[in-house]
């Protein structure tokens, strides 16, 4: 009920003191002592140990929010806030955040919807933990009432076996109906000596603590490539980029934690080859080539795992839409694909651990890093820059699109999407990788025709995928003796089901196609990769 | 938000002194709890130190050109915040009478918007029977009903159980409790043994006469804030625990029903 009103640093004041006022929280006291009567807070100071939550790739923070789990004597509580203004709080009792848990197995409460809503299907992790004391002052008025409170936060913060002091943080809070006595009392801690508004959240602080910082990584390409740069320079630092963000990704794959860390994996093994494929011929001559063979190693090692994630993840929307046959009937196909994904997973971790997977990545890294570190070409030399790279090769992929989508009828074979599905997502990869060379405004509307026209082409193909898969599998329960006869039915109406989205999106396809790769679409790549650079 | 009042015709019986640390007990229990002084002569107000005077009187509230939540004022505890008293409550009968709609409805009608701000509210309501005191049975969930086991206190209690007997619909459940026993009486122990045994309503938890209950005014706190050790602190924990037991502050709310 009552909301920080102002936060402040202690400076050269720090956890590390265990809680033992400081010249500086005196210094503090004795200029609030002259404006208010000061009076402990009842009952002892406060231990104070909480931990920070968020997926990998902070999608709570990306929406503005904090999830804190707070520890208290009688069971802990989940906060969310935004801007360090309460949101939504619940207790959790028996509920512990040392280790990442999924937000979907959150205890039920009004933090779990917010939370559930912006996260699933990734799990929570601890980002940081800190534990400490906080002691609580009351500011009296003439009448001995409490009009404002003076909060020290003497903390420090942990990480795995990282231990690092934080600042002393103060902050004064408001007793409702006494807005400008906290005003007051906080213009007189904001003037005394040694005291500095507080620039980051606690949050924040605790992050930089531990040399990190919020939103610190991203799925997305973020290499950060510039007009001017020498193409290969700039081809080697956007595979540099991707392979860190493959490794970042391993880790939370071998342990399992969300699916989403294979997806990320997977991407970054897809855009690797992508760029190759396109960009590769800019690279030393060879250095490429054998490259391309061991991500394609590395990517089918990937996919059995990545297809029943999706068939499990979606297994509960399936579900739903069965008419004829019940959702029970299809348990035993979800036991089936559980038991199947722990052989996968125990697979896929095995090529994850291999030495042929470190050498990949160990030995692309190095070569990279020569690549990118090399000395600079003399100019006229006749090294193509970045963005004359950017626009040979995005107008080149894009012209592929468009001439294969142009073919396309009714009559047109399946294969004929699936191959132009794969075109899309070179073309796509392009832009993205050359993003920052292009004009914002134009871009986001090119990117998001293409991502129309993906969508269409992915539901096309992943429907007939899927639907193939479901015989498969069917097949393959019928051999162990895993398949009873509704199960077998309900699949059945599933792959039904699968016919008739894919169906669907090859109606819309006409449309989406003509949209991105129509006259208009034409010139708006064209002038997206030869008009005025930002 | 659960809405408790302590009510008795007669004054002088505790009314103020239950409300003031059963809300506090409320409040320490987690509870977001808020306390609205409505006697006019402002005890529960002086007892948080906060002063009795709400701008623009109770005019202004009473006929909504301030809005109640304007009025509140945090108290030195958590969870626990509180509406003054102002002098001009004393003419609360003519503001209510002078209200669009149903008069008896107005303070039910004043408190709704506060429900998802609060679990529970108190309600200390000055003695007599009068439309502030009817506002405030329609208003409320539970009556505590502070009773000195005297045998014209008993009379009141007869008197308050038949009156609301006669409303439609919903009647606030009846909760009384003995407050300032001396046990050394004869006569209050016998009192106390005869509603015990006839009346299923009453708590058996009774609150003693004792002078660290009156040192409330010079400390101007609830007991159990400065002096939690106390028998006093320990029997008005006792009678909260009895009062409230099995429920949460959500449920059976008048407000719902209202709202």
């Amino acid at each position: 009920m009552t909301p920080d009103l102002r936060g402040f640093e202690l400076d050269g004041e720090t956890g590390a003191s265990g809680g033992e006022p400081g010249n500086g929280i005196s210094a503090v006291l004795d200029v609030l002592g002259q404006a208010f009567g000061v009076a402990a807070e009842h009952g002892a100071p406060g231990a104070r140990q909480h931990t920070w939550l968020d997926t990998f790739d902070w999608r709570l923070y990306r929406a503005g929010l904090v999830l804190e789990y707070e520890h208290a004597r009688r069971g802990g509580r989940l906060l969310l806030s935004r801007n360090e203004v309460p949101q939504a709080e619940q207790p959790v009792d028996g509920w512990r955040p040392s280790r990442p848990r999924l937000a979907t197995d959150l205890p039920a409460g009004p933090v779990r919807d917010q939370v559930v809503r912006l996260a699933s299907p990734r799990a929570l992790l601890p980002m940081a933990s800190a534990a400490g004391t906080v002691t609580v002052t009351r500011l009296l008025n003439a009448d001995g009432k409490t009009v404002a409170r003076l909060i020290v936060d003497h903390s420090t913060v942990t990480r795995g076996d990282q231990t690092v002091p934080l600042p002393a943080r103060l902050a004064i809070t408001e007793v409702r109906g006494y807005p400008g006595q906290a005003r007051k009392a906080a213009q007189l801690v904001a003037g005394t000596p040694g005291v500095s508004p507080a620039g980051r959240s606690a949050f924040a602080t605790a992050l930089a603590a531990l040399g990190r910082h919020p939103n610190d990584y991203s799925g997305g390409v973020t290499a950060e490539i510039t007009a001017e740069m020498p193409a290969p320079v700039a081809v080697a630092t956007l595979l540099l980029g991707l392979l860190d963000t493959l490794e970042q990704n391993v880790d939370g794959t071998l342990r399992d934690i969300d699916i989403e860390f294979l997806h990320d994996l997977r991407v970054a093994v897809r855009r690797t080859r992508s760029a190759i494929k396109l960009l590769g011929d800019m690279l030393p001559d060879g250095l490429a080539a054998p490259y391309a063979a061991e991500f394609k190693w590395l990517g089918d090692l990937t996919t059995p795992t990545r297809d029943l994630d999706v068939h499990l993840f979606g297994f509960d929307a399936m579900a739903r839409e069965l008419v004829a046959a019940s959702p029970a009937d299809l348990e035993p196909f979800r036991a089936y694909l559980v038991r199947r994904r722990v052989r996968e997973v125990r697979r896929l971790a095995s090529g994850l651990r291999s030495a042929r997977f470190r050498t990949i990545t160990d030995h692309w890294r190095k070569a990279l890093t020569e690549v990118r570190d090399a000395r600079p070409p003399r100019q006229g030399s006749g090294v193509l820059t970045a963005d004359e790279l950017a626009v040979a090769r995005t107008a080149r992929t894009f012209r592929r699109v468009a001439a294969r989508g142009s073919a396309i009828t009714p009559a047109s074979a399946p294969e004929s999407l699936h191959d132009l599905r794969k075109r899309c997502k070179e073309l796509r990869y392009a832009l993205e990788f050359f993003a920052p060379l292009h004009d914002p405004v134009i871009y986001r509307k090119v990117v998001g025709d293409l991502k129309q026209l993906q969508d269409c082409l992915g539901e096309f193909q992943d429907s007939q995928v899927q639907r193939e898969e479901i015989h498969a599998l069917a097949d393959a329960m019928l051999a162990e003796h895993a398949a009873p006869a509704a199960t077998l039915l309900a699949m059945g109406e599933i792959a039904a089901n699968l016919a008739l989205s894919q169906a669907e999106a090859r109606e819309v396809f006409a449309g989406r196609f003509a949209r991105f790769a129509g006259p208009a679409g034409q010139e708006r790549v064209r002038t997206l990769l030869t008009g005025p650079r930002p | 938000m659960k809405i408790y009042a302590t009510y008795n015709i007669k004054g002088g019986v505790g009314k103020t002194t239950a409300a003031v640390n059963l809300a506090y007990l409320s409040a320490a229990d987690g509870y977001r709890t808020l306390l609205w002084d409505l006697d006019p002569q402002g005890a529960a107000s002086f007892l948080f130190r906060i002063k009795p005077r709400v701008k623009g009187g109770g005019k202004a509230l009473i006929r909504g050109t301030k809005a109640l939540d304007d009025a509140i004022k945090g108290t030195d505890f958590q969870n626990l915040d509180l509406i003054p008293a102002d002098f001009t409550y004393r003419n609360m009968d003519l503001l209510l009478g002078g209200t669009d709609g149903k008069p008896t409805r107005k303070i039910a009608r004043l408190l709704a918007p506060l429900a998802a701000e609060y679990d529970r509210a108190f309600l200390d309501c000055p003695p007599s029977i009068s439309l502030v005191s009817e506002n405030v049975m329609h208003a409320a969930d539970v009556l505590l009903v502070p009773l000195i086991p005297t045998t014209l206190s008993v009379r009141t209690l007869d008197q308050l159980t038949e009156f609301v007997a006669g409303f439609h619909g919903r009647r606030p459940e009846i909760r009384a409790f003995f407050s300032m026993v001396d046990r050394r009486k004869r006569l209050h122990q016998d009192i106390i043994e005869k509603l015990l045994a006839e009346r299923p309503g009453v708590a058996a938890t009774p609150i003693p006469a004792l002078s660290l209950i009156e040192r409330m005014s010079i400390e101007r706190a609830p007991v159990a804030a400065f002096a939690p050790r106390s028998q006093a602190a320990r029997a008005f924990r006792a009678l909260w625990d009895e009062l409230s037991a099995g429920t949460t502050g959500q449920e059976g709310s008048r407000l719902q029903a209202i709202s």
